[in-house]
């Protein structure tokens, strides 16, 4: 009974197919990516937030050690190591790309590539695009310079996607598109949107098709809408009338659903994909909260909880390698809810505490009465509330898990 | 069981503050990239102006300095409407703490200097004791120096809850031992306009712009002192705990708004073609938050009539009601967001609003974990 529960997380999770490349060759990829980037790494990136290069295209761009960072990366290929050439990719194995992962987080880099096109629309433009689609977009995800946003939820269509409204009409040679999304992420500072649209309304999942969208058409408004954590870039997207050429709807008309339902899962792996390297509280701990006589944390409470979090993130940091040795290939699938959700809510955990350690520092909002580490933390905390939300919530992750994955009845 | 004139009190809190300090009146105190605006003052003067009227002020001022002595579970009551639409106000600060101090520690004479202006709502008093990020009641170290008859004062305090509109201030200093000895302290009624104090208010998440004391040779005479000199702690201890109901008491009412907003929203939005609240995952979260606003109540409850009632129990019932609430707020307040979707996230809709200020009265006189970890000590764990 124990072995088929752990089975579906070794049949169905995991990011890639770990072969048994090792040895020798590996070794000496080890070498070689860890000298390029060392070399090519910009020193004052080191642990960056790298999150708000992606979110911010605008903080990226105007920061010039990001810009040089972009542009060696793009030349290296080593965003997305695993494409193919003739998308942009390097043709690496998965083995060689978690090696530069590797060696990337150890000098405290990020991937300057990353971006919802790496993480959500170039996997599944993959899969489901033509070769026209991939050629004429994937060499832009591939050097980060066509920024992306997410076109799926409306007012009325957040965790039933799927009654979504947006309409979409056979002009003959082209498309017209009118309705409203909106928490498109990005969408003001984005080139071009991945939408879900209606093409048929006598069918709910059956009437969906996934279309590309230039944010540059006419039609296209977009309304910022600030968020708790006074963040901007979260939108509200008005198509009135837009044009859109018969060539950018991605598989068949009506078939989009399954292409969404990919992609979703594509995205809950980038958000269950763990940055190895996190920052222990405990330093932080002690100066903000001192030490006991023992030299233990001086607030027992929030240590133990701070423990429990801390165990919790290893756990997890287990977990992941232990499903990456184990998969058998294919990229997500189902499982990937559990990880999900087991991930935001150890990150959103680990926000809180760290507010929490700092006390009634940690309540601050701006001003030089609160250093830059603990307003970011206070903001940082407010956004991780967002992690149980977007990509589909912690309760739409559980009902998945419990009806795909443990195969309760619905 | 409240009585007849405790019930009375109550509906017209609940009235007033819904007419008059809606969610939306706070939201005025925000700018709109969703933190405090810098010339707010953190609360409506007017609406102050109209609480002392209808006497809330005094209710814990005797009736010979002009206020109503209804007590401190009336004083709850009130606190409790106030929570409800997170409105602002000195109230816990000058009516309840600054008014303790003055009943439990004033002489005669500084009880009718101090008072009557509490009670009509013209003084507006607060406890400036804390001044580093955790709560640590015996850790004091701003410096008071026996100078010819009077003191001087030197150091600096930080959170001051409503620091910027109050007109004095308990001010706990150190005369004597190490920042750590529980002997020592001793409290001072210092006004906020005397020479070498000064006020820069914090900008906090919750708009209400708590302050940062200075002193910076802040002369004051011998009848400032409230107490017995270097034996404040027993007195602060108390005054603590007394901020630490009315709080819990105002949390309480957070939570129940919280609460009652969100299952509003189960109600009403629909997805999959059903009102959300029919799915079952989501009914007993409800009923689960249901249960604990249930604790919650029933601990500050109990904590409001030991304040009443002097009980030797009060310091354990002060930390259960804070602590029990302080756990039910953050969860509420938590899922008042989640359960709210995308526009839970929004500085919009209130849900932000109400996890704002769970977060930081959670901390304030005391947090969640350092209650239990009082209780504990009190109960032998
Ligand atoms: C910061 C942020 C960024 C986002 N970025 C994007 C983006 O770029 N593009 C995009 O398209 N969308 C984006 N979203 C939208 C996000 O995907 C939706 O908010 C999410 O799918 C939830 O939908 P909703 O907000 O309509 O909430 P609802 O679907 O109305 O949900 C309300 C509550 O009901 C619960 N619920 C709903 N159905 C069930 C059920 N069957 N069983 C149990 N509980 C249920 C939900 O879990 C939630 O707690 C973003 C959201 C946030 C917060």
């Amino acid at each position: 009974m124990l072995h088929r529960k752990a089975a579906w997380l070794l049949r169905e999770t995991g990011t890639g197919c770990m072969a048994e490349w090792d040895g020798m060759e590996a070794q000496s990829f080890r070498q070689e990516a860890r000298a390029w980037l060392r070399a090519n790494f910009p020193p004052s990136l080191t642990n960056a937030p790298s999150i708000h290069f992606v979110s911010d295209r605008h903080a990226a761009e105007s920061n010039a050690d990001w810009r040089l960072w972009r542009e060696r990366m793009a030349e290296k290929r080593w965003g997305v190591p695993t494409w193919e050439p003739r998308y942009g990719g390097a043709g690496l194995s998965e083995a060689q790309a978690k090696i530069i992962g590797q060696e990337l987080a150890a000098i405290g880099g990020f991937n300057p590539i990353r971006s919802y096109g790496t993480m959500m629309l170039g996997p599944t433009l993959l899969e489901y695009g033509s070769e026209e689609q991939k050629l004429e977009h994937l060499p832009f995800i591939a050097t980060n310079e066509r920024r992306w946003c997410q076109g799926f939820s409306e007012p009325g269509a957040g965790s039933d996607l799927a009654s979504l409204q947006t309409k979409c009409i056979d002009m003959g040679d082209h498309w017209l598109v009118n309705g409203q999304k909106i928490w498109t992420s990005g969408a003001d500072q984005a080139d071009w949107c991945f939408a879900l649209v209606r093409t048929d309304t006598s069918r709910k999942q059956g009437g969906i098709s996934f279309l590309l969208i230039d944010m540059k058409s006419e039609g296209i408004e977009t309304r910022p809408i600030v968020l708790i954590s006074g963040s901007t870039h979260f939108c509200e997207v008005f198509f009135n009338d837009v044009k859109v050429p018969k060539g950018n709807l991605v598989g068949e008309v009506n078939q989009g659903w399954a292409i969404a339902k990919r992609l979703l899962q594509f995205e809950r792996n980038s958000l269950s994909d763990v940055k190895a390297e996190i920052t222990p509280l405990a330093p932080l701990a002690h100066e903000y909260c001192g030490t006991d006589s023992m030299g233990r944390i001086d607030n027992p409470d929030l240590r133990v909880r701070m423990v429990r979090n801390a165990m919790r993130h290893e756990a997890y940091l287990a977990t992941v390698a232990r499903l990456t040795r184990e998969a058998k290939s294919g990229g997500p699938s189902n499982g990937v809810s559990a990880l999900k959700n087991l991930w935001s809510g150890i990150i959103q955990e680990r926000a809180e505490l760290l507010v929490e350690l700092m006390g009634a520092n940690g309540l601050g909002w701006s001003g030089e009465h609160y250093t830059d580490a603990e307003r970011e933390a206070t903001r940082a905390w407010l956004h991780s509330k967002a992690f149980s939300i977007y990509g589909g919530s912690y309760e739409v992750q559980n009902n998945i898990t419990a009806k795909r994955t443990l195969d309760l009845p619905a | 069981m409240l009585n007849e004139e405790q019930q009375m009190l109550r509906d017209m809190a609940a009235e007033w503050v819904r007419d008059r300090l809606p969610v939306t009146a706070l939201r005025s105190l925000y700018g709109h990239d969703g933190g405090g605006r810098p010339d707010a003052e953190g609360f409506d003067p007017a609406a102050w102006t109209e609480m002392a009227q209808m006497g809330w002020t005094g209710i814990l001022v005797p009736e010979a300095q002009g206020g109503s002595d209804f007590g401190c579970r009336s004083m709850g009551l009130v606190l409790e409407e106030l929570g409800r639409t997170l409105g602002a106000s000195p109230l816990l600060s000058s009516a309840l703490v600054a008014a303790s101090a003055l009943r439990l520690g004033g002489t005669e004479a500084q009880q009718a200097r101090w008072l009557p202006g509490i009670a009509d709502g013209s003084a507006i008093g607060t406890l400036a004791a804390e001044e580093g990020s955790q709560h640590e009641r015996e850790k004091i170290a701003l410096a008071a120096m026996a100078v010819g008859d009077g003191w001087v004062l030197n150091g600096i305090k930080r959170p001051v809850q409503d620091g910027m509109a109050a007109t004095f201030a308990i001010v706990a200093a150190r005369t004597h031992g190490l920042p750590g000895d529980r002997d020592g302290i001793t409290l001072f009624l210092v006004e906020s306009d005397t020479p070498g104090l000064s006020r820069e208010a914090l900008d906090q998440i919750d708009a209400r712009r708590p302050a940062l004391f200075s002193f910076d040779n802040v002369t004051v005479s011998a009848d400032a002192v409230l107490g017995e000199v270097g034996k404040g702690i027993d007195l602060l201890d108390s005054l603590f705990d007394r901020a630490a109901i009315g709080l819990a008491a105002e949390m309480l009412g957070n939570a129940s708004q919280a609460f009652d907003t969100t299952l509003d929203y189960l109600k009403t939005r629909v997805q999959f073609g059903a009102v959300i609240g029919s799915f079952q995952a989501l009914q007993h979260r409800a009923a689960e938050m249901f249960g604990e606003l249930q604790l919650a109540r029933s601990a500050v409850e109990a904590a409001l009539d030991a304040m009443d009632a002097n009980d030797p129990a009060l310091p354990a019932l002060a930390s259960l009601a804070k602590a029990t609430v302080g756990e039910t707020l953050h969860g509420i307040s938590s899922q008042m967001v989640q359960l709210h979707g995308g526009i839970g996230m929004t500085h919009e809709h209130d849900a932000g609003l109400y996890l704002k200020r769970a977060r930081v009265a959670a901390q304030c006189y005391g947090s969640t974990a350092w209650h239990r970890e009082r209780w504990a000590r009190l109960n032998g764990y």
